[in-house]
């Protein structure tokens, strides 16, 4: 508690209420994150940069520092862009100022949203708040470890494999990945140009919805964005009609927890007693191939994207007695190694001779993902399954091995790659630790995610804060 | 699938405009064969006839209004820049 502000259960939802109530200033809220920044961001790490209060009486929002924030740092995560300070907002970050939203600070994020534990960040990974010797997940966990760990009320992320939905899975709290194009990227740091896509971190489902609306929307400064659905703020509690689709493989898939897959058996049963009609499908191919076909795409759009940090326009530049010298060694000096594996592979996957064998392989291999899921919803309003195969690890556990670490968002890459909505929310604990619920939808599919969220939400009951802060 | 050679790491990272220690391209070079042995998967599937994917929205000519809009200034432009010469980035000599 701070200054009766219990930053640690506060909703965006009853912040607002608090505050067009006058029950609290504007001033005061602000305040209560920063003391809470103050007294547990040292051990979380989840913060690379704080905001003084900007003013106003909106709600505080955490911010992921792949997102340009005008005068405020924006790293990426990277050496390379240690320095830089956008001179405008990206679009997200222009709407969340229109309704009021206060920028609280810059999450850390491994480096450019390349990883699935923040273990990458070149500034030190984020730690979980549920146990501080586990990582938090990645590549957004310093906005899960702040939503979790009470130092911001609700956070934007972004998700090119599974960065929203899998730090909340591990983190205990709920993140969307918007469907492709409802989101624009402008102004956000790129890193694979048709997968990465902004949405929102929150407590709630309700929440999160409430922030999605926000941030959605076609910008004429992005011209991969459309024209968004009228987001409807979730109330029902029951799935009365619901087909609930759940895909064999993908909750029995190499690796799975024994804990993780009983927790979500659980929530599907739940979903079962409160109305949905629920019923074994197949994704056979998706899951099968899905992380082999999303590590040859990602990063050939990710080497192609990271070949302008070449030391002229912004960022790191070092010395060299010629321009391709100086190219070459800022690019050595300023990228930490996950992000030179990928523009290597990358660049091989893209070069000649090998782009058919790799690139336009994958690429086909993505049509294939594509049309499995599209078969699946002729039949299914939404499907579910783990978002992540096991609970949060253990710090260095996986940091050697990057094909361990790729095969953690084995659960979260074949829809990213079909341009579908995924959201994750916590369905219950497993040796101590949360375990998330991946429920994904088709394209435009938000309004039945948020439905389906909420209405399990309600029913599961599972409390957010972590155990041993409370 | 044959393992990524020295030579190769090499020639991709010079492509790249990556300058690599001799620890970089050993540690590199084990990951990257590791990596490529994992994705290489995608060439058991039969793809006949599937066409490619490079985008998930089917969208064609999202075209703006073509209208003079504000852009940044000069200093907004260069408050980046490792180096500005007047209204030029200066790099060293190519």
């Amino acid at each position: 508690m701070t200054g009766g502000i219990d930053t640690l259960r506060l909703t965006a939802e009853e912040a607002k209420r608090l505050l067009d109530a006058k029950e609290i200033s504007g001033a005061e809220l602000f305040a209560a994150y920063r003391a809470a920044i103050d007294e547990r961001d040292d051990e979380l790490h989840a913060y690379l940069h704080v905001c003084d209060d900007p003013g106003g009486d909106g709600i505080p929002l955490a911010v992921k520092d792949v997102i340009g924030t005008k005068g405020i740092p924006t790293t990426a995560g990277s050496k390379i862009l240690e320095s830089y300070v956008p001179v405008y907002d990206a679009t997200v970050i222009a709407n969340a100022k229109r309704h009021g939203l206060r920028v609280l600070g810059k999450t850390n994020t491994d480096e450019f949203a390349m990883g699935s534990s923040t273990e990458n960040s070149a500034f030190g990974p984020s730690r979980n708040p549920w146990d501080p010797s586990r990582v938090p997940g990645g590549s957004g966990g310093g906005s899960a470890a702040a939503v979790s760990g009470g130092l911001a009320p609700w956070a934007l992320g972004s998700d090119t494999g599974g960065s929203i939905k899998q730090p909340a899975a591990l983190c205990g709290h709920v993140g969307l990945r918007p469907t492709y194009g409802t989101v624009s990227r402008f102004g956000v740091v790129a890193f694979a140009s048709s997968l990465d896509q902004v949405g929102p971190v929150a407590k709630t489902v309700r929440d999160c919805a409430y922030l999605y609306s926000i941030v959605s929307g076609r910008d004429e400064n992005d011209s991969t964005t459309v024209d968004v659905p009228a987001v409807e703020v979730p109330q029902a509690e029951d799935l009365k009609g619901l087909r609930v689709g759940v895909p064999k493989e993908m909750n029995d898939v190499a690796g799975i927890e024994p804990g993780v897959r009983d927790a979500v058996r659980k929530a599907v049963d739940l979903a079962e007693s409160l109305g949905a009609s629920v019923e074994e499908c197949s994704l056979p191919l998706s899951v099968d191939y899905g992380v082999a076909c999303y590590y040859l795409v990602a990063p050939a759009e990710a080497s192609s994207n990271l070949a302008r940090y070449d030391g002229v326009r912004f960022g790191l530049r070092e010395d060299g007695a010629d321009f391709r010298e100086m190219v070459m060694r800022t690019r050595d000096a300023g990228f930490g190694d996950e992000p030179k594996r990928r523009i290597m592979i990358g660049t091989y996957a893209l070069s000649s001779g090998y782009y058919e064998a790799y690139y336009g392989t994958a690429q086909k291999v993505r049509t294939v993902i594509k049309r499995e899921h599209e078969t699946l919803f002729q039949r299914f309003d939404v499907l579910v399954s783990p978002t992540s195969p096991t609970v949060a690890f253990p710090i260095g556990a996986k940091i050697h091995d990057p094909v361990a670490m790729y095969m953690n968002d084995v659960l979260t890459i074949p829809s990213c790659m079909a341009g579908l909505p995924g959201l994750s929310i916590p369905c219950g604990l497993s040796e101590g630790l949360p375990v998330g619920l991946q429920l994904i939808g088709p394209q435009f599919g938000e309004n039945t995610l948020f439905r389906a969220g909420h209405a399990l939400e309600r029913a599961l009951g599972f409390d957010v804060v972590p155990e041993r802060l409370r | 699938m044959a393992r990524i050679s020295r030579d190769e790491v090499l020639h991709v990272a010079r492509l790249a405009r990556l300058e690599l220690s001799d620890d970089e391209v050993a540690k590199f070079q084990e990951q990257l064969s590791d990596i490529l042995e994992a994705v290489s998967k995608v060439s058991q599937l039969d793809l006949a006839d599937v066409p490619p994917t490079a985008h998930p929205l089917e969208l064609a000519n999202a075209w703006a209004d073509d209208v003079p809009r504000p852009s940044l200034t000069l200093d907004e432009v260069f408050a980046n820049a490792p180096d500005r010469d007047d209204d030029h980035f200066r790099t060293p000599p190519a």
